[in-house]
């Protein structure tokens, strides 16, 4: 019985994990997709100020990005720990 | 008529697959009644933090033999270990046979070990005891708790870092000597001079001067070492059989520090002003911003340690998780291995042309959010928008 427990808990935790990664990809990629969406909109309306556009929408994106990593790191502790 | 060609065609492969997958059951069914001897499963998990982790050896591969044993080949590393009763002992991990042997009364944990200390019934969590990790032996073969030991050793880790270093160091110095000759001042730059200076160009126009104001000369020095150090370990990170240097957290723990230090001994009085005194608030809304702006002190070079390890492991990860995928479906069926493979290579060549531009951009990220901060640290009140700003 305590092994079987065990063995459910594991695999809860697992599915924690997992549950909570795929969560947070999920709001970096509608975070992402925003800020691509909003660049590309900026850049048809100023095709000159395409420099500037790209790498602040590279950086905003690496920030959003960086939020889910959080995420996923904590989500691979769940599962390791 | 093509595109109805091709549906029936994904069709019938997609079937042969099917039946591929679905006989070994019935086989395998039919083998494990004859009692045949239980073939070692492949495992993932192992292979992967095998690679993420830290190790005193670089392996490449095993080669199996005949009666189903591994040997693994390998460059052995040295191994450097202080002990405040033995002293100082130096060999190659070599010595250790992968763990089979012990040396000199130390012993490299492995899995099996491990799982072994458990089975023994010692807590293995508790005493922090992990493989990989040097651990010193008695005579009678158990771990001596009354020796302490210290693990100089240059892993894999080191000896890459070390490499990478010389590299790069030999790289710049070269380029600098052409430049103080004046090569590629007025004239076209030549040999490794095309290489870098496009790529300096970029980080002194796009990283230091937008965010340093009129002092970026001061910090380029400091930025471009860290970009292209990081660039560099990323990119050896991502020659097959190397180790994850970037993906170690103490790497870029430290390099987190380091920007902390510059950051603060940039800082000028409005800052730390900006912090512990929000200018232009009432007293009730500093309660809420102070321990905000406190937390987001610590915060900021946390986010650059945290972005630059998990996206550097979170690439390895995914690379080897695709490269087992074919042996995992091998495991089912030797052809459901085959036909994966197609479709594993392909998409494992896709990802490491992303992680090759992920290199780029997050040597990138760490350098421009580094300037950032340390702009923010030493930029001066402006009287005529701050009160419309807060």
């Amino acid at each position: 019985m305590d092994f079987f427990l065990l063995e459910t808990v594991g695999s809860i935790a697992n599915a924690g994990g997992a549950i909570g990664a795929g969560l947070a990809a999920m709001g970096a990629g509608i975070g992402v997709g925003q800020i691509g969406k909003g660049a590309v909109e900026a850049i048809a309306r100023q095709p000159e100020a395409l420099n500037d556009i790209r790498s602040n929408m590279i950086l905003t994106a690496a920030l959003v990005e960086g939020a889910a990593l959080f995420a996923i790191i904590v989500g691979f502790l769940a599962m390791v720990l | 008529m093509t595109s109805r060609l091709m549906k029936s065609f994904t069709v019938a492969a997609f079937s042969i697959f099917s039946i591929f997958i679905s006989l070994p059951s019935y086989a395998q069914g039919g083998h494990g009644e004859n009692g045949g001897e239980k073939k070692e499963g492949f495992n993932a998990q192992k292979i992967i933090f095998g690679h993420i982790l830290d190790g005193h050896e670089f392996h490449f591969f095993d080669i199996i033999n005949k009666d189903g044993s591994h040997t693994p080949i390998g460059i052995p590393l040295p191994v450097i270990l202080y002990s405040p009763q033995k002293g100082f002992d130096v060999f190659m991990s070599s010595k250790f046979h992968h763990g089979e042997h012990d040396h000199d009364g130390y012993r490299l944990l492995t899995e099996e070990s491990v799982e072994k200390l458990k089975a023994e019934g010692v807590d293995v969590k508790k005493e922090g005891l992990h493989s990989g990790q040097i651990v010193p032996v008695g005579t009678d073969g158990k771990i001596d708790k009354a020796v302490s030991v210290y693990d100089f050793s240059l892993t894999r880790n080191v000896v890459q870092m070390i490499l990478a270093l010389t590299l790069l160091v030999w790289i710049m110095i070269s380029i600098a000597n052409k430049y103080k000759k004046g090569l590629g001042v007025k004239t076209a730059p030549t040999g490794m001079q095309n290489l870098m200076e496009p790529i300096i160009a970029f980080v002194r126009d796009e990283v230091a001067k937008p965010n340093l104001g009129n002092r970026w000369e001061k910090y380029l020095p400091y930025l471009l070492t860290v970009f292209f150090f990081i660039l560099i370990n990323n990119i050896f990170g991502l020659i097959p059989g190397t180790a994850n240097v970037t993906g170690n957290i103490a790497f870029t723990v430290v390099l987190g520090l380091i920007s902390l230090v510059v950051i603060v001994a940039s800082s000028r009085k409005y800052y730390w002003g900006h912090i512990f005194n929000p200018p232009g608030m009432p007293i009730g809304i500093k309660l809420i911003l102070v321990p905000v702006e406190i937390l987001s002190f610590f915060i900021r070079p946390m986010a650059l340690i945290i972005r630059l390890f998990a996206n550097m492991v979170a690439g390895h990860i995914i690379i080897i998780c695709l490269i087992s995928l074919i042996f995992i479906f091998a495991n089912l069926n030797e052809y459901a291995g085959w036909g994966t493979s197609i479709f594993s290579i392909a998409f494992t060549i896709f990802i490491y042309f992303i992680e090759i531009l992920v290199a780029f951009i997050q040597a990138f990220i760490f350098s421009m959010l580094t300037a950032v901060f340390i702009g923010q640290a030493f930029e001066e009140p402006h009287h005529d928008d701050a009160h419309a700003a807060h």
